[in-house]
């Protein structure tokens, strides 16, 4: 079947390293999230495998060859790009139709990408005058067209409405079943939980995991506990006697984790229980349970951290995040959709980074 | 706005056409014919070659027509004595000289939108070795405008021949029409060609158009100032002057190249630009 295989990709622009000597393979079969933050080179390995930017070393193939030697490209790869590759003046049947002649595709095969993707309706339509979505699955039908073992896809759920979301995610999993290899690359950890079966994680151009998605998660599960308990003080000595750090955790509504970023103020007090929340790390639930058995102090709360993929990426690329963790702050205060670039969270600045 | 419709295939199972079928695979026709859909699918392509059309034959019939009524006027001899000279070349040139600007315009189009839209991303990994790409745009844009050029070159000419009957009868039997109507045609392809490369070459818009019209309007007026021999060799090789006579039937004074070797200019100018847009194409980063 057919790999894309990345081998010390490396580019730059001026003197900014974008993609630094990447390796990598995608194999067939499932589907392979493509993760980073913003400006971390995504797109640019993206262009790279396709040949539309010239690497300054390193190879990226596919299925043996690279993308320029491909006998009928649109037939092995499809591509859907971020930045918009439409005529706002060319009609989305015109655009499709004019892909297709190319390869020698059939011109059926143009009207049934126009079902496919629903925009039978508006196929005569200046493709300048569609919303987002539509450009969107414009670009979907374009990259489907021949048919293709490969699909690279660039933030393909941008834009989408939920139900455009949901059909994208179904329709890379049905793809990937069929045995055909899917490159999808995000900045939103969340699509990727519920899409992608294997991720590659990428900061500031480098290769930061390449793993199966429960693996991520897995690698900074448990690392924290959240423990409650009306003396702080005494627990805290004894934490730190047998090697753990205990440190006063932010008010926490609800029992939310802290998402803005907001330092840690002083220690909080619990929710109308007179318990103080700590965050330990450097060890398990069930030994500070037995410490504070030990010591006769009362606990309301001990609970194992479970990180989500969006923490495990934070922990993951802290320390490579293209922007700085502070001034991402403000902008991801609506947060909640689990976009990157964020404020990391105080514990996770000395996560471990391969 | 029009409403986003619904995808056809639903959340549970994406309804999947079968493939293309195992003939489909690149060939230069089928890049001729994408070629074709592209340029005749877009209303820039449309608005400047109805332009085209309209300005060179109605500025080659009006300006005839002006001269025809203002024949006996005052100081008009030694005007007279030029068009009696070369009629042919004065009915072409009258249209011809505002005509292909707009033919350079399109030249500078087809591909500097490519580059502004975006289109140029989906044109490459669909043609991932890229100069076939250019070259099918070339022979596609060559031939359309061959066409409608030479329909053009004759149209002016019977137009502008009709009006010039009373003073100065010329037909395409006299020595060198025929060669100069046919020649305004090719002069007008290979110039929209030339300005396909430069528009490859800078791949923006209005740098380009400012660059070709400089090229064609401006340097030959700059350059027409230098003095002696070498002055009149640089401006009868640049590549206005020096396929512009390919359209006249007779040589005008100090015109350094004959007709077919002006021509011959112009097609070396034209590919020597081509060549260089082909290798940056290949090159550069799309």
């Amino acid at each position: 079947m057919t790999q894309i295989e990345v081998r010390g990709l490396t580019k730059r622009f001026g003197r900014k390293v974008a993609v630094d000597d990447l390796t990598f393979t995608v194999e067939p079969g499932r589907v392979t999230g493509f993760l980073g933050p913003n400006g971390a080179g995504k797109s640019t390995t993206m262009r790279l495998i396709l040949g539309l930017d010239h690497p300054h070393a390193g190879t990226a193939t596919i299925g043996g060859r690279r993308y320029r030697d491909l006998p009928d490209p649109l037939r092995t790869v499809g591509a859907l790009l971020e930045a918009k590759s439409v005529h706002p003046g060319r009609s989305a049947r015109n655009h499709l139709r004019f892909l297709a002649q190319t390869q020698g595709l059939p011109a059926r095969r143009v009207e049934e990408m126009l079902d496919l993707v629903g925009l039978r309706e508006v196929a005569d339509k200046r493709a300048g005058s569609f919303s987002l979505g539509m450009s969107q699955r414009l670009g979907i039908a374009a990259a489907l067209l021949g048919d293709p073992r490969v699909l690279l896809l660039d933030e393909p759920v941008n834009g989408l409405d939920p139900e455009g979301v949901l059909w994208v995610r179904n329709l890379m999993k049905h793809l990937a079943a069929q045995g055909r290899t899917i490159f999808v690359s995000s900045h939103l950890m969340n699509e990727m939980a519920v899409t992608a079966d294997h991720l590659i994680v990428i900061g500031r151009g480098r290769l930061i995991a390449d793993a199966s998605t429960a693996e991520v998660i897995a690698r900074s599960t448990g690392k924290t506990v959240r423990v409650r308990t009306p003396d702080p003080a005494r627990l805290t000595e004894l934490i730190a006697a047998a090697g753990g750090t205990a440190r006063a955790a932010a008010a926490e509504p609800g029992g939310a984790p802290t998402r803005d970023g907001a330092a840690p103020g002083g220690p909080a007090a619990g929710p109308a229980d007179g318990a103080t929340l700590l965050t330990v790390t450097g060890l398990e639930a069930a030994r500070i349970g037995e410490l504070a058995a030990s010591a006769s102090v009362v606990l309301h709360e001990l609970t194992p951290q479970l990180a989500s993929l969006e923490e495990a990426f934070m922990e993951l690329t802290s320390q490579s995040l293209e922007f700085g963790v502070r001034d991402a702050g403000a902008a991801g205060r609506a947060g909640g959709d689990g976009a990157l670039g964020r404020a990391a969270r105080p514990g996770q600045s000395e996560g471990s980074t391969r | 706005m029009t409403a986003t419709p619904a995808p056809r295939a639903e959340a549970g199972a994406p309804s999947w056409p079968p493939g293309p079928g195992p003939a489909a695979r690149l060939r230069f026709a089928g890049l001729l014919a994408a070629e074709w859909t592209k340029i005749r699918s877009v209303r820039s392509t449309i608005w400047t070659l109805g332009l085209f059309v309209v300005v060179t034959i109605g500025l080659t019939a009006g300006l005839t027509a002006l001269i025809v009524g203002a024949w006996n006027g005052p100081n008009a001899a030694e005007r007279n004595a030029r068009i009696i000279a070369d009629p042919v070349g004065f009915i072409l040139g009258a249209g011809v000289g505002l005509g292909q600007l707009t033919i350079c315009v399109l030249g500078v189009l087809l591909i500097s939108t490519e580059y502004s839209t975006g289109v140029i991303k989906a044109s490459l990994l669909a043609v991932p070795r890229r100069t076939p790409m250019l070259a099918a745009k070339a022979a596609v844009f060559a031939a359309l405008l061959l066409v409608l050029a030479e329909v053009v070159s004759f149209g002016s000419f019977f137009a502008g021949s009709a009006l010039l009957h009373s003073k100065v009868p010329v037909s395409l039997g006299d020595p060198g029409v025929t060669r100069a109507v046919v020649g305004a045609g090719l002069y007008l392809t290979v110039l929209g060609l030339l300005a396909l490369a430069v528009g490859a070459l800078l791949r923006h818009t209005a740098g380009a158009i400012a660059t070709v019209i400089g090229v064609v309007l401006v340097l030959p007026i700059l350059t027409g100032l230098l003095p002696g021999s070498w002055g009149a060799h640089v401006n009868g090789y640049l590549p206005e002057q020096a396929g512009s006579a390919v359209m006249r039937a007779a040589a005008q004074p100090g015109q350094v190249l004959s007709a077919w070797e002006g021509f011959g200019v112009l097609c070396g100018w034209t590919a020597v630009l081509l060549i260089a847009a082909a290798v940056l194409l290949r090159r550069r980063d799309a």
